[in-house]
């Protein structure tokens, strides 16, 4: 079954990373520019589902072209950006944004980082406070003072 | 005949590799002196046999030998020589192959480059190094061979992916393995010191010139792949946090907190379990790199073939050896400790600190790289983790790192004072702050990201500078000169390393805060005007390469009423695996790329186009070029001094030891 | 102390879950469609233009809807085996003809058979987008209420028929 799957992948993928076959389907330009640059920032942030390692901007696959032209109608629409990801979303899952949300379920990516910050500077400062502090910086006495000397000097006889 | 050589000659180097690790660890352990002395010509053995495997297969596919499975899969007869021959390693089979041999090559390295070193010690290191070719060695020769036969031959070979067909392909992935593999030599060590319950500071400094060439290797190695994913795919980008960048990048962030924690335990003595761990880390998460390229676990672009059998055998391979590794360091590193004694502020605490960071970053790219697997893997459905989730974290992390990088090397070693440094570095401060508000201003617009990131480049630069300036003005202006001499080679390293890291920055933050694009239909003869330069298409026509047929653009590029260059943008089709493919036009300056990339044919000769003005974007490349120097330049430091003593203490016939104040430091010492 | 066991402790747990990701496929997406009402649509029929089918006709019935397409390599690998399962009857079984050219789909059941009681004509792949397909075969199984109950993202095979779809199928029929 997976291996069904992954050959049937296999034969859409190599079209993936490059530029898909001469297709039919047009990639439709409003004239709104403020339109197409609503579009290209969201889909910048979307995954492409045939060429999953491409952003829904950068791919041209079939689909990606497709669900462009539907995110320009929507936002021609008048449908705001998070409805417009809500949309996607309602369709097709998370796995189609590239950030992803923040709930329950990925509340430890999100904040991971930021507690681990937290966690290693608090272990390191605590280390650091308890490291022995040693009488290293007392100044030496005579006897060791004396010492030193008869070892520099046989240093530099040599 | 030729392939069967190289598969005996894969199948005698495992004999070898055996001998080289049972022998020499169980020899060092019980101090039986023969078995020691195994070690170094059995690594030299297995490095002669794993170069005749590798001239076998190269071989075969110089003369489009067919017959040879691996050899029909990725490469074709009218494929050009030069990339028959990188074909080598296009694919999972080959690539093993050389990553293999790339393992014997730094092993045969470490069996010159060691006469120094106690024996015993060599020989633990040699072992452990063994043991991984074993593992690489028995993956290859039980499932993935590279020399198995097709019968019967085909007749003609499927071509290696056209996206590989570039030089990029000829220089990255050796390049890279040589950082990834290179890294087992710090590992080894670590293990050797281990297992020996020697964590002196000799370790460290025996571990770090290998450390700072394969973080060297490393840099490199991620830095052509991101250039080249850049020019090749089409889309203008240079980083895309994909899982196999991410398994790539890991190591490299570990190495970099490696390298710096080696220094305190070299210097200082401090740090030593620390610093064996990050040693074990960094070389693990090499191998954790290995095991998602192949496995399939992660959806990546750069994936090669999966096969969840093959992923199973890797996964084993590292349970065993990171396991080990882990379970070695909680028995014998409790008794090392961490040793050492430096105040809260001092230069081994902000290392400290600078290691906290990398070490959490690499943890960051690790769970967001691994997210999506956690979830599915607990039922809990499916989610994408790409770009924004990683910009968004990653970034703030390395905020305090830069910040770091200009005190650090002001700082102290055991104890500082922060008012201290901060006088000494006010200025440095001004100016940085000067400079992100001006400069942004002066580019065009100003916004608090691009602001920010000139502000850390602004930073380690000026910082870096004064600190060099205050150590050569030591002795006033007649005494310049001598002070430049006298600085060790490793403070050169060091400065331009962080220098390359402030090129790097500016790079990525101008490019990022000031490119502008325009993708849109083209007839013959149409003008756009983009950033200041105008680009006017002139028709596609068909042209023929070597192995494939294109249709080629023609753009010309004007400033103003200047002519400065012709690009050619591509649509290529090659010939056996007839997929469209892009190849970009580029012309790279070093303050600015314009890039243009040919979309789809339009009727009537127009064509859609994607045109790119990129402010210095070359310097993304260049940053790193400048710290692999740094790396070079440290990493040289240490044996010329000690070689070149030796020298003198030879020519001089004097005796080593007591009289030569410092060298009885460079001697490994036994505790 | 057992601090230091720490490092070991994260790697086996880590361990363990690569050791379960190699048996999933990060490249399927799991369909949130699953436990819900199947989007309505209305679309001409493949055979007869003048003719619409629409979700509500699916309704008081087990169905099955295959998205499939004339172009589509994989589904030429899975008709046989609707086209048998047509033949026994034991479900109902509708087409979605995903982004096609009519003479094109007419064609290709001409020669391949027609397993469909009714296909819908999915030109521009509006609906296909509001079904979350991404990647032609997959079929969905609905049940009598018009919920979707399981999506099936590659082409059926005689192990996945036999496995997944027909038992619900049978559970779903009460």
């Amino acid at each position: 079954m997976k291996r069904t799957i992954t050959l049937a992948l296999l034969l859409i993928l190599p079209l993936c990373g490059w530029a898909a076959k001469e297709t039919k389907d047009v990639d439709l330009k409003s004239n709104n520019p403020a339109i197409e640059a609503r579009l290209h920032v969201l889909a910048k942030e979307l995954r492409c589902l045939v060429c999953q390692n491409q952003t829904l901007a950068d791919s041209e696959a079939e689909l990606a072209i497709d669900l462009r032209n539907e995110i320009r109608a929507l936002l021609e629409k008048g449908l705001t950006d998070e409805q417009v990801v809500d949309y996607l979303v309602q369709r097709y899952g998370d796995f189609v944004r590239f950030r992803p949300p923040v709930n329950e379920m990925t509340f430890l990516l999100w904040f991971g980082p930021l507690l681990l910050v937290v966690l290693g500077s608090g272990l390191l400062i605590f280390y650091l406070k308890r490291l022995p502090s040693r009488a290293n910086n007392a100044p030496l006495s005579d006897a060791e003072h004396k010492r030193l000397d008869k070892l520099l000097s046989e240093a530099k006889e040599d | 005949m030729i392939p069967e050589i190289g598969h005996f000659a894969l199948i005698i180097a495992l004999c070898i590799a055996l001998a080289q690790s049972i022998f020499p660890l169980i020899g060092a352990a019980r101090g039986i002196a023969p078995w020691i002395a195994l070690a170094r010509p059995a690594a030299q053995g297995q490095f002669v046999f794993m170069t005749i495997a590798l001239l076998c297969l190269f071989y075969a596919f110089a003369v489009n030998d067919f017959s040879v499975l691996y050899v029909a899969s990725n490469s074709n007869s009218a494929l050009p020589i030069q990339y028959r021959l990188a074909a080598l390693w296009g694919a999972h089979e080959g690539s093993l192959l050389l990553w293999a041999f790339i393992l014997s090559l730094w092993t045969l390295a470490v069996t010159i480059f060691s006469r120094s070193l106690p024996d015993e010690f060599v020989a633990r290191v040699l072992g452990v190094m063994g043991l991984v070719s074993i593992g690489f060695l028995l993956f290859m020769l039980f499932s993935s061979n590279p020399f198995e036969r097709l019968i019967p031959a085909a007749l003609e070979g499927r071509d290696l992916n056209p996206l590989l067909q570039d030089a990029g392909l000829i220089v990255h992935p050796p390049m890279l393995y040589m950082g990834y593999v290179g890294f087992s030599v710090a590992f080894s060590f670590a293990i050797a010191a281990l297992l020996g319950g020697h964590l002196d500071s000799a370790w460290a400094r025996w571990s770090r010139p290998w450390t700072t060439v394969a973080w060297s290797f490393q840099t490199l190695g991620i830095t052509l792949g991101s250039w080249w994913a850049y020019y090749e795919l089409g889309w203008g980008g240079w980083w895309f946090w994909d899982p196999v960048e991410n398994a790539s990048f890991m190591p490299w962030v570990m190495g970099t907190a490696l390298i710096h924690s080696l220094s305190v335990t070299e210097k200082r003595g401090g740090f030593k379990s620390w610093t064996v761990l990050l040693a074990i880390f960094t070389f693990s998460l090499s191998l954790l790199g290995t095991f998602v390229v192949r496995s399939g676990v992660l959806s990546s672009v750069h994936a090669f073939a999966t096969d969840p059998k093959r992923g199973l055998f890797i996964l084993i391979f590292l349970a065993i050896v990171i396991g080990g590794s882990l379970a070695l360091y909680a028995w014998r590193a409790p008794r090392v400790g961490m040793g050492g004694s430096f105040k809260l502020l001092s230069r081994e605490a902000m290392l400290l600190g600078n290691n906290v960071l990398f070490t959490v970053a690499a943890a960051t790219i690790l769970l967001g790289t691994l997210y999506p697997l956690l979830l599915d893997a607990l039922g809990l459905g499916k989610i994408s983790v790409g770009p924004p989730y990683f910009d968004t974290v990653f970034v703030p992390l390395m905020v305090p790192v830069v910040f770091l990088m200009g005190i650090g090397p002001i700082a102290r070693w055991k104890q500082t004072s922060l008012p201290e440094l901060m006088v000494r570095l006010r200025w440095a401060l001004g100016a940085s702050v000067i400079t992100a508000l001006i400069l942004p201003v002066v580019l065009g617009k100003w916004s608090f990201m691009v602001s920010l990131g000139l502000f850390m480049a602004a930073w380690i630069v000026f910082s870096g500078f004064h600190n060099l300036w205050s150590k050569v003005m030591r002795n006033g202006l007649n005494g310049m000169k001598a002070a430049f001499a006298s600085l060790p080679r490793a403070f050169y390293g060091m400065f331009f390393a962080h220098l390359g890291v402030a090129v790097f920055i500016v790079g990525v933050t101008i490019s990022g805060g000031f490119s502008t694009e325009k993708e849109l239909r083209m007839d013959p003869g149409d003008k756009v005007e983009l950033s200041g330069y105008t680009f006017r298409f002139d028709g596609a026509t068909q042209v023929q390469g070597p192995n494939y047929q294109a249709m080629e653009g023609s753009v010309r590029v004007f400033a103003g009423d200047k002519e400065l260059t012709v690009l050619h943008p591509q649509k290529r089709v090659y010939l056996v695996q007839r997929n469209p493919m892009t190849e970009a036009g580029i012309d790279a300056g070093l303050f600015r790329h314009l890039y243009v990339a040919l979309g789809q044919p339009v009727s009537g000769g127009a064509w859609s186009l994607r045109l790119y003005y990129k402010p210095f974007v070359q310097w993304i490349w260049l940053g790193p070029l400048v710290m692999i120097f740094g790396g070079i330049l440290a990493a040289s430091d240490r044996r010329y001094r000690l070689a070149a003593r030796r020298a003198k203490l030879a020519a001089s016939g004097a005796t080593p030891g007591v009289g030569v104040p410092g060298l009885a430091a460079e001697l490994p010492q036994q505790r | 102390m057992l601090r230091y066991l720490i490092p070991l402790g994260i790697f086996a747990l880590l361990v363990v879950f690569l050791a379960r990701g190699l048996y999933l496929d990060p490249h399927q997406v799991p369909s949130p469609l699953i436990g819900k009402p199947a989007p309505d649509f209305v679309l001409p029929q493949v055979q007869d233009a003048t003719q619409q089918i629409a979700r509500k006709d699916l309704l008081g019935k087990v169905t099955l809807l295959n998205v499939w397409a004339s172009w589509c390599v994989a589904c030429r690998q899975e008709h046989p085996l609707l086209v048998e399962l047509a033949r026994t009857g034991a479900v109902n079984i509708y087409g979605l003809n995903y982004k096609d050219k009519r003479e094109d789909a007419l064609r290709w059941l001409d020669q391949l058979g027609n397993p469909y009681l009714v296909s819908a004509f999915d030109e521009t792949g509006k609906v296909g987008i509001d079904y979350g397909v991404y990647g032609v075969p997959e079929t969905y199984v609905i049940d009598r209420q018009g919920i979707i109950r399981y999506k099936l993202i590659g082409p059926l095979t005689e192990e996945n028929l036999r496995d997944k779809i027909l038992p619900l199928v049978k559970e779903l029929q009460g």
